[in-house]
């Protein structure tokens, strides 16, 4: 009965002493082999280097940084970037000017999709060079339909084609942005001026925002970016441009490490059929709110409510 | 004080002989869980390479940005909660049988939580700033993250589970009787904390107005069934793997009772699965375009088609052996029968809701996604871990359930013997 009462008591049966010997032998030997076994099967974690600093490893997220903190972090990114790249990059910190709002235009009847707006972002925002990654995606669609269905974005031939219109697409900075209220450590935020930014060092790669965003605004670094010294635009910000680290992920930001110091996005300034308005919509004398108040403009999936700052329009 | 004193002591000595009992058994558990190990150990090696180089190892891509480690993790979410089937029983109906085995469920539970959780530092691309997640320690979006919430529920279910389990079977090692208070609130707690972690889980993916094929208010209750059939199939397994391989006298009674479970919830998951179907294909348009390339092929893609077609038929099949009478009688049936709808709904939770919601993208582009070998070894990897988890915890816990047992036995069946 007391077995019944003490099932999991000290009073067994005693082992005798040949096989507790045995028993330990046994059990000594398989810790061993599974301890060796482990520390085999964890071994490529040695050639990890995530940070390259325990400061690295602690940063608080950017909203809790004070300005001076700011400053000694961008210093070591810069140092990390000339020890792994071989490059002297700048990278500043540049603020939201309070009262500025930024908006996209982009008139669809003059685009021709020749992906030179692709093509700046990839070389301006630092994209991993191999894969040819860009936050534009250009869309062949068909004329006389707004179905994504029917659009490609791998053609391959001159353009633009007869019977064709071009639709590119990147980040919508929406005011109601999903990728926004889905980050589970609020990593990615929407600022003052519109643009959503991503804090590269605080994300954890869940890549639950790529999900989320009915755009394919998203990238993630599958790996760490890979740039050849001499491409590198050393013109960069935190927020922005630098080079992303291994595992997090990134999105357009309106090239904010210009805008915000008043110069145009690099895929405009690559535009060359001048399809493209940026500017501030706060601003009654802009560009971007003669476009918006005289252009039949139009949002991409506006029954999602995510309320974008990309506008798209016809011209004829 | 003294009491205070004597625990600091005993409970030491407690886990130091859970330790023993779990490396202690018999030729055939050695070589079980050495089997188990090592599948473990490949998959801890698969995922150190993999955060070493990147997640460039995977196939995962831009377009298809969750694959097998999500797919398992929303499966694993299902058999957690699947567990508290056993709890339902027991403590709502007072089923006195499941009631001797209900530790059983709450340890399933234990392991299939931490099967999600190692799914998820999987699936990270940073698992280093693990900790951006923790609350209060790093910056934690809730509630406004349906993720903060899968945080919450998951690791307070883990928690629940853990203390029920921990707090009976200490107090059977000190060889004494249970205080209620200490357990039953956790019990009745845990049953609707159960249901909360798949629905949580289900509002991840539903919760998406871009991902069409998820954007489903069926999916919770889906979840929510398919889990009552994955669970009660994965506990029948176990408990004709404990009357055969450990000699426990499970008896009849539980086994009716998950069998009952089954065949009322695994119809009922098949008739929500064609209530989407019918929805999707019958209305047409853009919304169909993923459900088509799971059942039939976008395009000239098919990679899902197979996979989709298997799970059909196994759970066709399971449902079609599950309904006679008397199948809870006929171990083999009832065994091809749990195993045949617990690997169905394994790819129709899985992969087949997580691959489709990416495709088409949501720029509708179609690209394809087929697991690497390193996503394969991580996901063997963290089953293994799982099962070792589990059966290390059902060794541990076996002592108990042959001494309540056998004390029921004798108790109905006074002057007889003990074994039923």
């Amino acid at each position: 009965m007391s077995e019944i009462e003490h099932p999991l008591g000290e009073n067994r049966q005693p082992e005798a002493p040949e096989n507790a010997t045995r028993r330990k032998l046994m059990l000594g030997a398989a810790a061993t082999l599974g301890t060796a076994a482990t520390a085999r099967a964890i071994a490529p974690l040695m050639d990890w280097k995530p940070t390259t600093s325990l400061a690295g490893f602690l940063q608080r997220h950017y909203k809790e940084l004070t300005t001076l903190e700011k400053k000694d972090i961008c210093a070591r990114l810069e140092a990390e970037t000339k020890a792994q790249y071989g490059a002297d990059v700048h990278i500043a910190d540049p603020q939201a000017e309070p009262g500025v709002g930024f908006a996209y235009a982009l008139n669809l009847s003059i685009c021709i999709g020749c992906r030179k707006c692709s093509e700046a972002c990839h070389q301006e925002n630092n994209h991993d060079r191999p894969s040819g990654n860009s936050y534009i995606r250009v869309i062949e669609m068909e004329q006389g339909s707004l179905d994504l269905e029917r659009g490609n974005t791998t053609y391959d031939h001159p353009v633009p084609r007869k019977g064709n219109y071009y639709l590119p697409v990147q980040c919508q900075q929406c005011d109601n942005a999903p990728c926004v209220k889905v980050c589970p450590v609020e990593a990615t935020w929407k600022e003052q001026d519109g643009i959503v930014v991503v804090d590269y060092n605080w994300c954890i790669g869940c890549r639950y925002c790529e999900a989320a965003c009915p755009y394919h605004a998203r990238r993630f670094n599958w790996k760490k970016p890979e740039i050849p010294a001499a491409e590198i635009n050393p013109n960069q910000a935190y927020l922005a441009n630098r080079i992303r680290p291994q595992g997090v992920v990134e999105k357009c930001h309106f090239c904010l490490h210009r805008t915000r110091e008043g110069r145009l996005p690099a895929c405009l300034e690559a535009c060359p059929t001048g399809a493209r308005v940026f500017g501030n919509l706060n601003d009654k004398e802009s560009e971007i709110r003669w476009v918006i108040e005289n252009k039949r403009v139009f949002v991409l999936k506006e029954e999602l409510g995510t309320l974008p700052r990309f506008f798209y329009f016809f011209d004829k | 004080m003294s009491t205070k004193n004597s625990h600091l002591h005993s409970y030491p000595r407690f886990l130091w002989h859970a330790v023993r009992l779990a490396t202690a058994g018999s030729l055939g558990f050695y070589a079980w869980m050495t089997v188990l190990t090592a599948v473990a150990l490949v998959g801890l090696h698969a995922w150190a390479s993999q955060t070493a180089s990147g997640m460039v190892l995977t196939h995962m891509t831009d377009q298809v940005s969750w694959g097998l480690y999500i797919a398992n993790f929303t499966f694993a979410v299902g058999l957690a909660a699947g567990a508290v089937m056993m709890v339902i029983p027991a403590y709502l109906y007072h089923d006195e049988d499941m009631h001797d085995l209900t530790i059983i469920g709450e340890l399933l539970a234990v392991a299939a939580i931490s099967v999600c959780l190692m799914f998820v530092v999987a699936d990270l691309g940073r698992p280093d700033r693990f900790w951006h997640m923790i609350p209060l320690i790093g910056r934690f979006h809730w509630p406004i993250s349906m993720l903060t919430w899968d945080v919450l529920v998951l690791n307070g279910y883990l928690l629940l589970n853990l203390h029920i389990c921990g707090y009976l079977l200490y107090m059977r090692f000190l060889g004494r009787r249970a205080n209620p208070k200490w357990y039953v609130p956790f019990v009745f707690l845990s049953i609707g904390w159960a249901i909360s972690i798949h629905t949580v889980t289900a509002f991840l993916y539903s919760g998406l107005g871009g991902r069409p094929f998820w954007n489903s208010a069926i999916l919770a209750p889906r979840f929510i069934v398919s889990a009552f059939v994955s669970g009660p199939a994965f506990i029948v397994a176990i408990l004709f793997a404990l009357q055969r391989f450990a000699g426990l006298p499970v008896g009849n009674g539980p086994i009716k009772t998950l069998t009952r479970i089954m065949q009322v919830t695994l119809p009922i998951d098949l008739f929500m699965v064609g209530s989407e179907v019918f929805t999707e294909f019958y209305t047409g348009g853009a919304h169909v375009s993923a459900a088509k390339y799971l059942y039939f092929g976008l395009h000239g893609k098919s990679a899902l088609v197979p996979w989709i077609w298997t799970a059909i038929a196994c759970n066709v099949v399971a449902l079609f052996l599950l309904m006679r009478g008397d199948v809870y009688q006929r171990p083999k049936r009832l065994l091809t029968a749990a195993g045949l709808a617990f690997v169905g709904l394994w790819i129709e939770k899985g992969m087949g809701l997580i691959i489709p919601g990416f495709v088409p993208s949501t720029l509708h582009e179609l690209v394809e996604y087929r697991p690497s070998l390193v996503e394969w070894q991580i996901a063997a990897g963290v089953w293994a871990a799982g099962l070792l988890i589990l059966s290390a915890a059902l060794k541990i816990a076996l002592p108990v359930l042959q001494g309540t047992l056998a004390a029921h036995s004798a108790e109905r069946h006074p002057g007889g013997s003990s074994a039923s």
